[in-house]
């Protein structure tokens, strides 16, 4: 059951920020529900959405960075850029805010399952594919190979470094970590764009293998002709797309791009899907 | 289908005793047109109005709505708590709607009550309203509502529609909200044999009165990208300003905003009407907007209306042929051309 009003946010509690780059421009805070059932209403899957709902600000659509397999909490990765985000920046351990939702589609991962997962994401976009590698983690057995590239500007930008190093130390899934460019000798990953370091180390492609692309404008831009070269099918790359977004219930009107509305019939499309809309994003 | 006598000379009188169980709400003057509003202790609706410049829509989608209060004082109990404002008590009845008005508010209702989610909000405003509608008997030279799956004497979306027959209205009673009304306001009189015909010629008269027409059959069959890459845009478009009017005078815009205002410590949560028109609509935080151009917004709004809707509800177009915004429009941009070319235009030609 969810609440009758979709628009009325759950209250919250945060729990916890930890900085998360070396610029301090993004945040990830750890919410906790003041009434427990709440979080039952809240069950979500990665790739969903929430509004985060500040009393006096307003609201902002951000993708949900804790896994579905984590409980007691959920946790949402901010860049600080607007209003919003930035009174948000500023907000402290026990203030007392709101979360809507879940909001949106999922990566689908009815049909995800049991399939070989190439993941590709580019800086703070990281979020949902946090949420998905850690609850695919959790999950390990229901899924083929897993690979992840992930990239940032510098070894200081990239988010979630605890779990990046955690991951990789385990071993279970392929992780292909790179920085643009870094100076630092003892840094031991790839050095070099997305992209071209996705070139080299994607698995290749077939019909069990699907690839989720989640990354800023650029990097989309030069990763999907690496994936065509790979042989990537266009429904077998699925991304996750952002427009502005008030109601985020499919109501308000602003975030269509043709007729479907992202908030409601996304934020998930596969390339197939993006290929017969219009550019509205 | 009951058909009821009301003398013109009851009219005033019935409508004073309605009060008592409804808030009446009709078209009223406003400088050199009319609008719907609430009507005062007293005051009656003026039935003799030709259009007016917005249309109801605000009964159940009003321009501002308090949506949640809170306190952001954090010596008080619940504060940074939303709480719903709770819904206005009491019966509405709109008198006066015009057919395509409460045509318009079901083409809405799709948006505003889906399988996936209900707005409360707008609901509740709905379900308190009582459609009382006034057929149009001599439509304007802008009205192409016939073409738009609605009419000067449409029932669609009405608990009641008004017939002007001269020193009579007849009401046709369409559901037991609208008999409800009817009985309130002490409106009981059988119409008589003849006013059936009365109605169709009346019917007859004013729809051969719409020469105004749109053409939309061939639109489905085109893809949204054909239509959206097609080259006439432009050209169509070149002169809209992106006021804005349009869509505020457009009783099928749905679009809103969500804003929080907030006087010392105690805040509300407001939605207001919002515009396509404008570029914060899809003005992204970071500076990017998907809809740079003022003629891609103007695009967004037509594809919307005529293409979008068409595609994603199979119920025909999101417009109702009121020609608000034809009449209004500051650069004679013209609703009816934009259909037609659309329909019309033969994709790699």
């Amino acid at each position: 059951m969810r609440n009758p009003n979709p628009y009325e946010p759950y209250p919250v509690r945060i729990d916890d920020i930890t900085v998360e780059t070396e610029d301090k421009s993004l945040k990830t805070f750890k919410f906790v529900f003041l009434n427990p059932e709440h979080e039952e209403m809240f069950a979500y899957k990665s790739g969903q959405f929430a509004e985060l709902s500040i009393p006096g600000q307003g609201e902002i659509p951000i993708g949900i960075a804790s896994s579905p397999t984590e409980k007691g909490f959920v946790k949402f990765t901010v860049f600080k850029t607007g209003k919003v985000t930035s009174y948000l920046h500023s907000m402290q351990v026990g203030d007392i805010m709101g979360l809507r939702g879940p909001l949106g589609n999922w990566y689908p991962w009815e049909i995800l399952e049991g399939k070989n997962i190439l993941i590709i994401g580019g800086g703070f976009a990281f979020t949902t594919l946090r949420s998905s590698i850690k609850m695919m983690l959790d999950n390990r057995e229901k899924f083929g190979k897993i690979d992840v590239v992930y990239g940032a500007r510098s070894p200081g930008m990239l988010l979630y470094m605890d779990d990046l190093r955690e991951w990789e130390a385990q071993g279970k899934i392929n992780m292909h970590i790179t920085v643009d460019r870094t100076d630092d000798p003892n840094w031991k990953y790839h050095q070099g764009f997305v992209p071209a370091i996705t070139e080299k180390v994607a698995p290749p492609a077939d019909d069990d293998t699907y690839a989720i692309v989640c990354g800023p404008p650029v990097m989309i831009k030069f990763t999907q002709p690496v994936l065509d070269k790979l042989g990537y099918k266009h429904d077998h790359i699925i991304m996750s797309l952002e427009n502005r977004m008030k109601c985020g219930i499919g109501m308000c009107g602003r975030c269509n791009i043709g007729k479907e509305l992202v908030c409601k019939d996304g934020p998930v499309f596969t390339l197939d899907q993006l290929n017969q809309m219009p550019k509205e994003y | 289908m009951t058909l009821i006598r009301i003398a013109k000379a009851s009219w005033d009188g019935g409508l004073e005793k309605a009060r008592k169980a409804y808030e009446l709400i009709g078209p009223v003057p406003e400088k050199d047109s009319h609008k719907y509003a609430v009507l005062a202790e007293g005051q009656l609706p003026d039935m003799g109005f030709k259009n007016t410049k917005l249309s109801p829509k605000w009964v159940v989608f009003p321009q501002s709505e308090a949506m949640f209060t809170y306190t952001l004082d954090g010596t008080k109990e619940n504060h940074h708590i939303l709480q719903e404002v709770p819904a206005a008590p009491g019966a509405r009845a709109v008198i006066g709607i015009r057919p395509y008005d409460a045509k318009a508010i079901q083409l809405t209702k799709m948006n505003f009550d889906n399988k996936d989610y209900k707005d409360p909000f707008w609901l509740r405003n709905y379900e308190r309203c009582t459609f009382v509608g006034l057929a149009i008997n001599a439509p304007s030279a802008t009205d192409f509502s016939t073409s738009c799956g609605t009419g000067p004497f449409a029932e669609e979306g009405l608990d009641v529609l008004l017939v002007d027959a001269g020193e009579v209205y007849i009401a046709k009673v369409l559901t037991e909200k609208g008999k409800k009304f009817l009985d309130a306001a002490g409106f009981g009189e059988d119409a008589g044999a003849d006013a059936a015909k009365t109605v169709e010629d009346l019917k007859a008269k004013a729809e051969a009165a719409i020469t105004s027409k749109v053409s939309y059959n061939k639109i489905q069959g085109k893809t949204i990208m054909d239509l959206y890459d097609a080259p006439f845009w432009k050209d169509v478009l070149f002169g809209c300003i992106n006021c804005g009017t349009c869509t505020y005078a457009c009783p099928t815009c749905w679009c809103f905003d969500i804003q929080d205002e907030v006087k010392g410590t105690d805040g509300v949560r407001v939605r207001n009407w919002d515009s396509c028109m404008t570029a914060l609509f899809t003005h992204h935080a970071s500076g990017h907007n998907p809809r740079e151009h003022e003629w891609e917004r103007t695009r967004q709004r037509f594809m919307h209306k005529l293409k979008y809707f068409l595609d994603k509800y199979d119920a025909g177009l999101m417009c109702v042929g009121c020609g608000r915004c034809v009449e209004q429009c500051p650069a004679n941009i013209d609703i009816r051309t934009v259909c037609n070319t659309m329909n019309a235009f033969e994709p790699g030609k």
